[in-house]
């Protein structure tokens, strides 16, 4: 098996007597689209900036494509394309300008048409920059990051902002990255967005690694299936590891009754609600705001209510 | 591509940028050619006047299209995010900052040509006696005012305010540089500031080479001190430089 494309262990990052980062650990494959998930303010960007080489870390141990970013080679920016969270571009050069001009600096561009082709810009590339939509901007940024080839290509929220037509056509750009064989590190607020790209995510709060893991996975080791249906008095729910023993005694019920199951569902835990559950239940245990804690006490005053409670 | 060919590269990159740009290529172009011939066709009679006149446009040229152009272009892109996007790319840092420098140079040098030119043409101000001292203070103030702009873009907080900070500057300096006149009618304490400065000593240097005829070995203290800014300017340019 190849070295992974990224290796970090221990990262820590303060700003003054803030610590944005406090001590990450993770890998990622080569040829992997990972996502680093996270509420704002957990170090999302910190952690990419340290990797892109953009900022220095305090403390750890960072190998990206074999090379420490904070040094600055050459070779490694070669080999890796950046979308920073808001894009830089000379006002005045057209689409075709800025690619060739971004093309210059690497050994082995991809054609100017093509890189502009990939990201669906065509039929907007003699027209300036300033002149685009900012869906179309974010596209530039990303065919600036795409036209060196690179090995790796980090995106910082591709797409906070995007109407749900441009987030699905840039998805679709991730997803010929992912053919390409690129590795692909992306940062996201979104859980929709982490659960269709990424193959594996890392979900980071406070600068802390909460879980990581494949998203459907994520998924199975929260708190087992959800058994929801209609009954003549309310909306029924049962939490269980087991759905299939539950699942037969309900119908069983129902059917000597004469009855229906109206509305019965069984889901898995979406990666939202492990998310949720991930990256608000520590901070409640914490207790660090009163007034929080007094408002998730009132919203689930039965939290320990013994074994039909959420399980963690 | 080698260093050198991509600072060549983005040298054209600025070239194509500054006349796509027309009221920053009017700034810093026209209106000091401008104020040439107007304060010129003033005094076209006083030949005195205008030996004072030519190598001190000449001399605010340099700093208006170097210290000026450089500080208000290094803010504008660091607030735009360019200079981040740039860092993040194999471009080198030196062969960026030499395309966007050269830039700056090359508007200076066609400058400072073109205002001896149209003082030779049109107001009969003779031909430059000391090419040689016109090349060697000509880049001399094109290098320490370009350092030194981009030194004082450090201490501006954003893109907004950079005219202003600019021209704080820029303003009282050219007035008691002896642009306009010459430095013996201002009050001593302004003189004393003035010759601390480096404008003046570039002007001066400019003036033996076109009207004088005092080449770079008479005014060697003159280039010293402008040796000596140009040299902080670097250190300063340097040393604070944000790219965020």
């Amino acid at each position: 098996m190849p070295a992974p494309a990224i290796e970090v262990s221990e990262l820590r990052k303060a700003y003054g007597d803030v610590e944005a980062v406090r001590g990450l650990s993770f890998s990622v494959a080569r040829g992997e689209v990972f996502g680093l998930l996270g509420p704002n303010g957990a170090g999302k960007t910190t952690t990419v900036e340290i990797l892109e080489g953009h900022r220095r870390r305090s403390s750890g141990e960072v190998r990206v494509l074999g090379h420490d970013p904070a040094a600055r080679e050459r070779a490694f920016q070669q080999q890796v394309g950046i979308v920073l969270q808001s894009a830089g571009f000379y006002p005045r050069l057209t689409v075709r300008e800025a690619v060739t001009h971004a093309g210059k600096s690497y050994p082995r561009p991809l054609a100017t048409a093509e890189t502009i082709e990939l990201v669906g810009l065509t039929d907007r590339a003699e027209d300036r920059s300033d002149r685009l939509s900012g869906g179309q901007q974010r596209r530039l940024d990303l065919a600036l990051a795409l036209v060196g080839d690179p090995e790796l290509i980090f995106l910082d929220e591709p797409t906070t902002g995007f109407d749900p037509a441009a987030r699905r056509t840039a998805w679709g750009v991730v997803g010929a990255l992912r053919d390409l064989d690129k590795t692909v590190v992306l940062t996201t607020h979104y859980l929709d967005e982490a659960q269709a790209l990424a193959d594996r995510v890392a979900i980071v709060k406070d600068g802390r690694l909460v879980a990581e893991g494949a998203p459907s996975e994520l998924g199975r080791s929260g708190s087992g299936y959800r058994v929801a249906y209609e009954s003549t008095s309310g909306r029924v729910e049962h939490q269980t590891d087991d759905p299939t023993d539950l699942l037969h005694r309900l119908t069983g019920d129902a059917l000597a009754r004469g009855e229906r199951l109206e509305g019965l569902e069984v889901a898995r835990p979406t990666l939202e609600e492990v998310y949720l559950e991930l990256t608000e239940a520590p901070r409640r245990e914490a207790g660090r705001s009163p007034a929080a804690q007094a408002r998730r006490d009132a919203e689930q005053p039965h939290q320990d209510a013994g074994p039909e409670a959420p399980r963690r | 591509m080698t260093t050198a060919a991509l600072a060549w590269e983005q040298f054209r990159l600025e070239r194509k940028l500054f006349w796509r740009n027309p009221s920053a290529a009017f700034f810093s172009f026209v209106l000091p050619l401008a104020m040439l011939l107007l304060v010129a066709s003033v005094f076209a009679s006083e030949p005195d006047e205008l030996d004072v006149l030519i190598p001190g446009i000449a001399g605010m040229s340099v700093m208006a299209t170097t210290f000026n152009a450089l500080a208000m272009n290094v803010c504008i892109r660091r607030e735009q995010g360019i200079l981040k996007r740039v860092r993040g790319t194999p471009m080198p840092p030196i062969a960026y900052f030499a395309g966007s420098i050269g830039n700056a140079v090359a508007n200076a040098l066609v400058q400072v040509a073109l205002v001896v030119v149209i003082g030779h043409l049109l107001f009969d101000v003779s031909w430059p006696r000391d090419w040689i001292a016109l090349v060697v203070f000509a880049a001399a103030g094109v290098v320490c005012f370009g350092a030194l702009g981009v030194a004082l873009a450090h201490a501006i907080p954003n893109a907004d305010s950079a005219p202003a900070y600019v021209n704080a500057i820029f303003l009282p300096v050219i007035f008691i540089s002896g642009v306009f006149y010459s430095t013996e009618s201002l009050p001593p304490v302004l003189d004393a500031v003035a010759r601390v400065l480096p404008l003046e000593h570039v002007i001066d240097g400019l003036s033996g080479a076109i009207v004088t005829g005092a080449g770079v070995g008479d005014n060697l203290g003159e280039l010293g001190t402008v040796a000596l800014w140009g040299a902080a300017g670097l250190v300063l340019a340097v040393r604070g430089f944000r790219w965020e």
